[in-house]
């Protein structure tokens, strides 16, 4: 059966079979009749101190107790010492930007967000962070800024997410 | 110690147009691929030993693609792979089957890079692509875009080397010049300055016309022992290196926005085993694959593979000095951003072009003058998460 064959109804088709046409070549589609919405449980337990510390206004790293590397994203295991005795330490949030970009054209999930400025900001401490850099005027950022790391909630959702804003001068 | 590898020579390409293939499933696309390597190679399903594929999915309903596409191509029993490596995927599948051959496992063995992106919508897909990225630490609550990650080092690069964003539409320019004479081009037009000026911003300073398509789209790339390539062909292209890297997942932990550091550990080792002095490659090669997946991408592999010194790629873009004439010419398929960029199958439709180009069997206005027989396909998973850089020759190794 083809899109060319004129002794086709396609109204009478589209009755029968989860048929649709291509906007643009008028193709015939199969229009999936399974649906599968997918949401993933992600497991957070051995990394459970960095959201209870979230929860109270402060953001979490983690230092090896052996070989003093900082980690973040936090991790509880050190790939260089083989060991899993670790410190978590809070960060001073006080950094520069690194680089940034405002995204205009969002994942489908984020489509109910104002456009968003993502930045990638280092740390006093050493570590870098990606967030939102959260402006009331775009114009004004700039790289080497000084930018500051603050534990916020995320609207509409309700929930804590750590962002970035332009530091007190 | 360094493991002495059988010699592996392309012996049959193939090449699916790229585009919105609506009109074909996913083992009808890669079919043509298959069809016109195995003609390329004047052999039959029957002599393959074994077969890679190149495929990420999940914007395609097939969740384990491989043996649909076998089923589909008269090639089941052959022993089969799929290998993922986000938008390197297709080179993961030529090292697959090149390690085949290099490690006496088989004589004959297929590559093939697939990839059905426009099953879903686009807003789907942007969905699917932003996701290659960390997903907990970096998705989850930020919703970076694939665009988003490379205006990092959009951002980065022009701050701090004064390139414009008329330097990236250049590159746009020169790729949608030569696509224009490619008939399995995504997009076989041309393009001006002020089209690629004028296009709306995706993830400033990216926009429109900075970005490769989401494409549908399959290449096929036919490798053979030393033994089995003398019977099977008189201009056999030889692997004179396939080399690859890593990069961290979370882009926080990347040392610099201004290169990729996975793109020049793999081109050390590529020019190493390849005899290729690293400090003047152009001198070397012919023509040149590099992954540009945004334009900006282009610029900075120009820098990581060392054609010129680190801060100067813009400059290459600036003066058109990778056009055919030029320094070295560069992504005269049309490039990840016009030819497409059906991520599973870009890998291996840049040694697809790349094998043509040696052999001289490209449209004539898009044909790299060929005087050393040597050419370089860079393919990057992510932005360096995963990179390949593979050395193609006409002399053996
Ligand atoms: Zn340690």
């Amino acid at each position: 059966m083809s899109a060319e064959n004129k002794d086709v109804d396609k109204e009478t088709l589209r009755k029968k079979l989860p048929i649709t046409y291509d906007k643009k070549t008028q193709l015939p589609l199969w229009r999936d009749v399974r649906t599968l919405t997918l949401n993933y449980t992600i497991s957070v337990g051995k990394i459970f101190p960095f959201f209870e510390k979230l929860a109270e206004g402060k953001i979490l790293a983690i230092k090896c107790k052996h070989c003093g590397e900082l980690y973040f994203p936090p991790q509880v295991d050190c790939p260089k010492c083989r060991k899993s005795e670790v410190d978590w330490i809070e960060l001073s949030g006080e950094g520069e930007l690194e680089t940034y970009t405002l995204i205009k054209i969002k994942p489908q999930s984020f489509s109910h967000y104002d456009d968003y400025v993502i930045a990638i900001g280092r740390l006093k401490e050493g570590v870098r962070v990606l967030a939102w850099l959260r402006v009331d005027d775009i114009s004004k950022i700039h790289i080497g800024m000084k930018i500051k790391l603050v534990v916020s909630e995320r609207l509409p959702e309700s929930y804590l997410v750590y962002e970035f804003v332009p530091a007190e001068e | 110690m360094v493991i002495p590898l059988r010699n592996v020579a392309i012996v049959g390409v193939g090449h699916s147009k790229f585009g919105r293939r609506v009109d074909t499933s996913l083992p009808e696309l890669t079919w043509e691929a298959i069809k016109e390597a195995l003609n390329d190679a004047g052999i039959s399903q029957e002599d393959i030993e074994f077969v890679s594929l190149g495929n990420i999915g999940v914007w395609s309903s097939e969740v384990s693609p491989g043996a649909a596409i076998l089923e589909y191509s008269g090639l089941i029993p052959k022993e089969f792979i799929r290998v993922e490596t986000a938008c390197s995927s297709g080179s993961a599948a030529v090292k697959a089957a090149y390690m085949a051959i290099a490690s006496g496992s088989a004589d004959i063995a297929m590559a093939l890079g697939a990839e059905k992106m426009n099953e879903v919508d686009t807003p789907r897909g942007v969905e699917i692509l932003a996701r290659i990225g960390n997903y907990f630490w970096e998705f989850e609550n930020f919703g970076p875009t694939f665009v988003g990650y490379y205006a990092f080092f959009a951002t980065a690069y022009m701050h701090k080397y004064g390139a414009t964003e008329e330097d990236l539409a250049k590159i746009a320019v020169k790729n949608h010049y030569y696509a224009s004479f490619n008939p399995k081009a995504h997009f076989p037009k041309k393009i001006t300055i002020e089209d690629a000026m004028g296009s709306p911003y995706i993830a400033w300073p990216l926009k429109l016309y900075d970005c490769s398509p989401i494409s549908d789209g399959a290449a096929a790339v036919i490798f053979a022992s030393e033994k089995i390539a003398k019977k099977l062909t008189d201009s056999p292209v030889w692997i004179r290196a396939i080399e690859g890297a890593t990069a961290t997942s979370n882009h926080s932990k990347r040392e610099n926005f201004l290169s990729i550091p996975s793109t020049r550990i793999a081109a050390e080792k590529a020019y190493k085993r390849a005899g290729i002095d690293r400090n003047n490659p152009v001198k070397h090669i012919d023509v040149v694959e590099v992954h540009d997946c945004f334009t900006i991408a282009e610029i900075i592999a120009y820098e990581d593979l060392g054609f010129v010194r680190k801060g100067e790629g813009y400059k290459l873009a600036r003066e058109e000095q990778t056009y055919i004439g030029g320094l070295i010419p560069v992504n005269l398929s049309g490039g990840l951003k016009a030819k497409g960029h059906p991520i599973g199958a870009t890998g291996v439709s840049m040694i697809v072009e790349l094998t043509k180009q040696l052999q001289q069997r490209v449209e004539k206005e898009r044909q790299a003058p060929i005087e050393h027989g040597t050419a370089l396909a860079h393919n990057v998973g992510g932005t360096g998460h995963y990179v390949f850089v593979t050395i193609l020759s006409l002399s053996k190794p």
